[in-house]
């Protein structure tokens, strides 16, 4: 986090398009002879590590279409052809992410490159125009979805319909979320959590024993932390004078509050449970890796605010 | 504080920069606008959370606690099954057993190799070890061996370091202190099969029973008691991590029967290795002091299950050692029906005791002659010689007489050829014919009929407790049934009680002039059973002989003069019979005996009938509450 902290942007910038190519093809190969976990191919083994390439992915894109953003004029955001080549950047790993299959991931790339089209200034009509469509789109996306995705957004509808099966998950994380009370049953004293009803607790579902240990008290605190974190991040990127700062800044908080969105939206049974862990507080090697680098991107555009590295290159355009 | 500082210096400079460069502008109010939407976005979840934790609270507080709360069955002891004065006759005791637990050793086959090094295990035991294996999850221990001795616990225990996950347990396992003495009765039990399991939850516990003859298969459900329960609280694999509650489950009823274990012991005793089968009654309540069938088998084979070469040799046996003959052997009553076909011949005033018949040693009927068991007659006879002699041709006489349907509505009444509710399973009712009955089965009713069952012969089949409970009827005019609970937990059944039988609708007369009769069969001269006089001083007994044919005697056999049944083969010999009851001026017991192929009731069933009496008066079982001494019965058995 410190070592990517310190490197300067114009080292960034140099970096982003090969490490980008390096997580298309991390994330073909995961799709070729990755680990198949939990009915997935998610997991790919380096080195006796397992890496999981969605997360890294993330950060090549947000430096890719930071670093693309940052090269072309204002002026130029509002002709769509120039959108064409960063829309492709982000359609391909959704793509492949969505292959792997994981959903949650794909929803987080897709929103986090969604978001930093939107920062980076893209005109408000362009906006509306390609919303049209969206509802078809999400009618194709549902009939493309596979059989357990599907489950999951019918046992999201109506969890109770199958209690054991796929809505399993969502009603032990609610129950045991509402057992928490108020200030909850106690640190290891959690029956859900201690007596192993809720699946996968020291990763997706984190929060849920935090909730039931510690009660809302401790949960609402979690959440604070959480929501001042991403603040943090956003003010640091608003901060920065040069605008690939601004963007890898936005781009690292929207990311990390995506994050949070969908895992702590999933235990309280909002969303459809996808395997989107929650961010610095669950365990998980790659996912941590992913957050501290993107930590560290995000103190890198702090230290170099000042910098106008991004606007010397555009200066030219505009 | 320094961040806001920060924020609004940007902000200041923020109208410079965004002529440079307008995509400054549009950054900050979208980012502006996110960070909006991130705070609301939270603060849903924090709402939503709220919702969850704090105003369904209780809800999900509820389920979570039926989440982890898991509740299990406790199997209950069986109850006992106790004598009349207590003695055990089915008990339970400690079955030691070594357990595996799966889970708790690296190497599952490894320790079940070294433990059978210690103990064998026979290709059975591994089979269902095998197959108990697949079938649990890894933390339910699979029972190895049972039945341990305490010199292969101690085995078990000194090689406890190389048997991990191996551990000694103890359940009960039933057993009958008297083995064949009582198996009849007592019956046995065996491990529930797929059937039972499937009606009741309970017997799916590891070490329940299920009754499968006997008082065991009768009183079963009394027996078994009811399941306590234990409430755990389980994982959401089911391991349990620690007991919260505990229901104690009600142990099965403790049942005490109105056997005499002792008199059972002496009744067995005299029947020796004949087939045979006696029961003793106390002619005042019914209650069943002695019920014997020989030969009998082992009940504590059954619990573990038997052999097929064991199975085998029991069902191919002619001597049915399976079968209780005392409730589900039936066997023309031959003689022994006479007193029945007398009493009916009163109650339809077809006779009065004082007629007499005349016997010439046979009878001519519809051209058909029927012989009296004695070739040469025995001249005039009323009622009373009539039963003496045991005049075959003076019961033909008034058989035909009185007409079937009468007498198989007085011997109905008297107990022979109608369920007698017994508590056991698989008894048999017998059969007094009837020419209804012979006309359901698209027969036609012979006058010959009649008169064959006017001594007992033909269709006329009777179980040993039938002329058991026959005789008591006799012996008193009252109602009896009879029965074998007298308790259940220390409460004395209604049944005990004479009050509680009510008297049969005949004139005592009739009873009168009958018992007269069956006393002369053995203390008048010329009666046909004086073996069966007892010498016990002021002690009078009252009986009757019976020797039931089971195959035709050709007349030209019976001719000339050589016929004696006892040179047939054993099979072919006609059944022994006896009934009787005792003392005569104040009748207490009654007592029937059928010998399987005993040849003459006189010779071979009166001689034991009256060893039987004589024991059941020595003892007195009804008058006591505890056993006799043990002394007194045997100064009783050697007065011979």
């Amino acid at each position: 986090m410190i070592c990517v902290a310190l490197l300067p942007p114009r080292i960034l910038v140099m970096a982003a398009a090969p490490v980008y190519a390096l997580s298309l093809v991390l994330l073909a190969a995961v799709l070729h002879m990755g680990h198949v976990g939990k009915g997935a191919e998610r997991w790919l083994m380096i080195g006796g590590m397992q890496v999981q390439p969605s997360e890294f992915a993330k950060i090549a894109l947000v430096l890719a279409l930071a670093a693309w953003f940052s090269r072309i004029s204002y002026a130029r955001m509002a002709n769509p052809l120039w959108l064409v080549p960063p829309a492709l950047m982000v359609l391909v790993p959704v793509a492949l992410v969505l292959k792997e299959p994981n959903l949650g991931t794909a929803v987080i790339i897709g929103g986090v490159g969604a978001s930093l089209f939107f920062a980076a200034g893209m005109r408000l009509w362009l906006i509306g125009l390609l919303a049209l469509p969206v509802p078809y789109a999400l009618k194709l996306a549902y009939s493309h979805l596979h059989d357990y995705q599907r489950a999951r957004i019918t046992t999201f509808m109506n969890p109770e319909s199958d209690p054991l099966g796929a809505g399993y998950n969502i009603i032990q994380s609610k129950i045991a979320l509402g057992s928490g009370g108020m200030w909850g049953q106690g640190y290891l004293h959690g029956s859900q959590g201690q007596l192993n009803f809720l699946p996968e607790k020291q990763t997706d579902f984190i929060f849920t024993m935090i909730a039931e240990e510690w009660g809302f008290a401790g949960a609402a605190v979690v959440l604070g932390l959480l929501l001042l974190l991403i603040l943090g991040g956003m003010t640091m990127a608003i901060c920065s004078r040069n605008r690939f700062g601004r963007l890898v800044g936005l781009g690292i908080s929207m990311n990390f509050f995506f994050y949070c969105l969908v895992n702590l939206s999933m235990v309280m049974g909002a969303i459809p449970v996808g395997g989107v862990p929650l961010p610095l507080v669950s365990y998980g090697g790659s996912a941590m890796l992913n957050v501290m680098l993107g930590f560290g991107l995000l103190l890198s555009t702090w230290v170099h605010r000042n910098s106008h590295f991004g606007e010397n290159l555009t200066r030219p355009e505009a | 504080m320094r961040l806001t500082r920060r924020k609004r210096e940007s902000r200041r400079l923020m109208p410079m920069r965004e002529q440079k460069d307008p995509a400054r502008g549009v950054f900050t109010r979208r980012a502006l606008l996110f960070m909006a939407v991130q705070v609301g976005a939270m603060g849903e979840l924090a709402h939503r959370l709220y919702n969850l934790q704090i105003n369904d609270g209780d809800h999900y507080a509820r389920m979570a606690a039926s989440n982890r709360v898991s509740k299990r069955l406790l199997a209950p002891p069986r109850g006992r099954i106790v004598d009349r004065f207590g003695l055990p006759l089915a008990n339970n005791k400690e079955n030691w057993r070594a357990l595996l637990m799966p889970e708790e050793t690296t190497d599952v086959a490894g320790t079940i190799e070294r433990f059978s090094a210690i103990i064998p295990l026979d290709e059975r035991d591994r089979s269902r070890i095998a197959r108990e294996m697949r079938h649990q999850r890894r933390f339910v221990p699979v029972m190895l061996r049972d039945f341990l001795s305490w010199d292969e616990m101690a085995r078990i225990e000194l090689n406890a370091p190389s048997l991990p996950g191996v551990l000694i347990d103890v359940g009960t396992r039933r057993v009958y202190p008297d083995g064949e003495l009582m198996a009849h009765i007592v019956g046995y039990v065996a491990p529930p099969n797929e059937q039972d399991v499937a009606h009741s939850t309970l017997l799916a516990l590891p070490g329940m029973r299920v009754g499968r003859a006997g008082i065991e298969q009768n009183q079963d459900e009394q027996l078994r008691g009811t399941a306590g329960s234990v409430e755990m609280e389980v994982n959401a694999v089911g391991r349990v991590m620690s007991e919260l509650n505990r229901v104690e489950g009600m142990p099965g009823d403790e049942v005490c029967l109105t056997l005499d274990r002792g008199l059972q012991q002496k009744v067995l005793n005299h029947i020796g290795d004949q087939t045979a089968s006696a029961v003793v009654l106390d002619c005042h309540n019914g209650e069943v002091l002695a019920m014997v069938s020989t030969p009998s088998f082992d009940p504590s084979l059954f619990d573990s299950g038997v052999s097929h070469a064991q199975w085998i040799e029991w069902t191919n046996n002619q001597h049915t050692p399976l079968i209780n003959k005392a409730v589900a052997g039936v066997y023309p009553p031959g003689s022994t029906f006479k007193p029945a076909v007398a009493m009916a011949a009163l109650q339809a005033r077809s006779v009065s005791p004082t007629d007499r018949v005349f016997c010439p040693g046979y009878l001519d009927v519809g051209g058909t002659r029927f012989h009296c068991w004695s070739r040469w007659g025995h001249g005039s006879v009323d009622m009373h010689d009539a039963l003496k002699y045991s005049c075959d041709v003076y019961f033909y006489e008034i058989a035909r007489r009185v007409g079937m349907d009468h007498i198989a509505q007085t011997a109905n009444q008297l107990g022979l050829g109608v369920p007698l509710d017994i508590e056991l399973p698989h008894t048999r009712d017998g059969l007094i014919p009837t020419p209804a009955w012979r006309k359901a089965h698209h027969h036609h009713w012979n006058g010959g009929d009649t008169i064959v069952s006017g001594i007992g012969q033909g269709f006329v089949q009777v179980t040993p407790l039938q002329l058991a409970t026959y005789t008591a009827r006799i012996a008193t005019g009252r109602a009896v049934s009879p029965h074998l609970i007298r308790a259940v937990n220390g409460t004395l059944g209604e049944q005990a009680n004479p009050e509680h039988w009510p008297a049969l609708d005949m004139p005592d007369s009739y009873f009168k002039a009958v018992r007269e009769g069956m006393f002369a069969v053995v203390n008048e001269p010329h009666g046909t059973a004086p073996k069966a006089q007892l010498d016990l001083p002021g002690m009078l007994m009252a009986g009757k002989t019976g020797s039931a044919q089971v195959r035709h005697v050709s007349r030209a056999l019976r001719e000339s003069g050589h016929f004696n049944s006892a040179d047939l083969p054993w099979e072919y010999r006609p059944h022994a019979l006896f009934i009787c009851f005792a003392p005569y001026d104040a009748p207490r017991y009654a007592t029937a005996v059928v010998i399987e192929h005993g040849n003459t009731g006189a010779d071979a069933a009166a001689p034991l009938a009256r060893d039987i009496m004589r024991d059941t008066l020595l003892r007195d079982p009804a008058n006591r509450t505890t056993p006799p001494p043990e002394n007194v019965a045997d100064a009783g058995s050697t007065i011979e």
